[in-house]
């Protein structure tokens, strides 16, 4: 469904992807791990347009994305979660999700979208008229994520999801994104928790210094053992 | 001061609060939207009177036409000087935009004088607007109902764009964050081009009315206007639209009001406004109505 061919990109300067190759496809659950600034944000926000490649090929239902506008991405069915949650903190719980669904005209659909969102967080319910910068951390998350959810992408794009977050509510995101998966929708998951990624994905890519260096089923690289050492904080002796 | 000379000023002072109300707005959405002071709005205002002047003076179209006409122009004034001004200095310091902000607001004056002569003009007055109405013994012609009912209006108006409608919600999420606001789908240059024609098709209404009250344009007539209006927005606390509304109406209430009491400092009354800004900036520098400030992350 989505495909990477030797993305390079320069971030200010800085050779920030250098050559990533990458597929998802229709109906997986994809994730990436890497440390921190090994330049996997930059690679989700490449993938819908804020950032543009030096060269590479990106293709996304067989369509090149490179020529398209953000906007035009957001229509194909590519919907963001980005890092730090980013929701709009002075406009309502509800304004927010009616961004979310900005490019959609079909109002039925889109309320009945909502409806969705609200049984699977049952808190943005309640606090639909209330600011989203009154959120707390967790009901922010949530937010971000069911604002994501709005565009009724086909592909879902989410960063660092769990981060920051109580291990309770870390908990509460992984079993929403298992069920986001479940209902069929195509995902890519980037996680500093690279175990509980890696745990629920079908396939994983481990990123480093902006380039994939290993990749495999997720519960493989789960249990290897570079991985373990450098990502789950497990010595192979333990 | 007998009652009908009261009322009398206050007629004056709401009018000309309605006047800087709807020029500050301009200010503050576009600094809501770019952080950016935009110094030529002045300038703006004051070339929408010379569109109208042209309109009827040279072009002989009815004033409602002409009238008419002479905001669409302004509107889009507005947004090709935020295309070829500040949109290729999006990405640059902020400072870097305001400086172009400055010069293209000494261009424009500068270009009026070369264009349309330093000599004042005289604007058409359509004598509908003269008519005598006498309500509660004060005798006022029929502008001093026209301009701030037409101010409410607009205001009623703007507040359904930005508040209920899709476009408006575009607007204020960009005020956050563009990069976010553009994953949502929204064309944020677009949404930054609207917000500069709404600005300046509000600030070439109260261009037109200030033509019809004070009779006399000329091509300097944009940097006391647009300076106060200014303030006004500081003072309402800046990108807020209420703020500006309410900035607006103080100001031009309270200037109509200092030289009615105090006749002995009619001769301050320009600077009435810069004494008010003083004073907000040392007491609560985030305006009246003014958030804390928020910083963009």
């Amino acid at each position: 469904m989505l495909e990477l061919k030797d993305i390079q990109v320069y971030y200010d300067g800085i050779h920030a992807i250098k050559g990533v190759s990458l597929t998802v496809p229709q109906g997986a659950l994809i994730t990436l791990v890497g440390s921190n600034g090994a330049g996997k944000s930059t690679l989700l926000r490449t993938i819908c347009g804020l950032k543009r490649p030096s060269s590479g090929e990106l293709r996304f239902k067989e369509r090149n994305l490179l020529d398209m506008s953000v906007t035009r991405i957001v229509q194909m069915g590519i919907s963001m979660v980005p890092e730090g949650r980013q929701i709009f903190p002075d406009l309502t719980v509800m304004e927010n999700l009616r961004l979310g669904a900005f490019t959609r005209t079909d109002q039925d659909e889109i309320a009945r979208d909502q409806e969705r969102v609200f049984s699977l967080f049952p808190r943005l319910k309640e606090r639909a008229s209330q600011k989203g910068g009154t959120l707390s951390g967790g009901e922010q998350q949530m937010l971000a994520i069911a604002r994501g959810l709005m565009a009724r992408p086909s592909l879902l794009l989410m960063d660092e999801p769990s981060l920051g977050l109580a291990p309770i509510l870390v908990e509460e995101v992984f079993r929403v994104i298992w069920e986001i998966h479940r209902e069929g929708v195509t995902l890519l998951l980037i996680e500093q928790n690279a175990q509980a990624a890696l745990a629920i994905a079908d396939y994983g890519y481990v990123m480093e210094s902006g380039s994939i260096v290993l990749q495999g089923k997720g519960e493989d690289l789960l249990h290897d053992e570079a991985v373990r050492r450098a990502y789950l904080g497990q010595d192979i002796g333990a | 001061m007998t009652l009908e000379i009261f009322l009398q000023n206050a007629a004056n002072g709401i009018t000309l609060g309605s006047l800087y109300a709807l020029l500050a707005i301009g200010y503050t959405m576009v600094y809501g939207i770019l952080r950016l002071i935009n110094f030529a709005h002045g300038e703006i205002f004051m070339i929408s009177t010379y569109f109208a002047f042209y309109g009827t003076a040279i072009f002989a179209l009815p004033w409602q036409v002409a009238f008419v006409v002479a905001i669409v122009l302004t509107a889009l004034l507005g947004v090709v000087i935020e295309r070829a001004a500040y949109r290729p200095l999006r990405d640059a310091p902020r400072i870097s935009a305001l400086i172009s902000a400055i010069g293209v607001s000494f261009l424009m004056a500068n270009l009026g004088l070369v264009i349309f002569g330093g000599r004042p003009k005289t604007f058409y007055r359509p004598p509908i607007f003269q008519v005598p109405i006498e309500l509660g013994g004060v005798r006022v012609v029929a502008l001093f109902f026209v301009i701030p009912l037409l101010t409410a209006i607009l205001l009623v108006a703007l507040n359904y764009i930005v508040y209920k409608t899709k476009t408006g919600l575009a607007m204020r999420a960009a005020q956050w964050d563009f990069d976010t606001t553009r994953l949502m789908g929204v064309d944020v240059d677009r949404a930054i081009s609207i917000t500069f024609a709404i600005g300046s098709a509000l600030a070439a209404v109260g261009g037109i009315m200030w033509g019809l009250r004070f009779a006399e344009i000329n091509p300097n007539m944009g940097l006391f206007p647009g300076l106060k209006c200014f303030i006004a927005a500081v003072f309402g606390g800046i990108g807020n639209i209420s703020g500006a509304v309410l900035g607006g109406f103080i100001l031009g209430f309270g200037e109509i009001m200092l030289v009615a009491f105090l006749p002995g400092l009619a001769g301050y009354r320009d600077a009435f406004a810069f004494v008010v800004l003083i004073l907000i900036l040392l007491v609560r520098p985030t305006g009246l109505l003014g958030d804390k400030q928020r910083v963009k992350v």
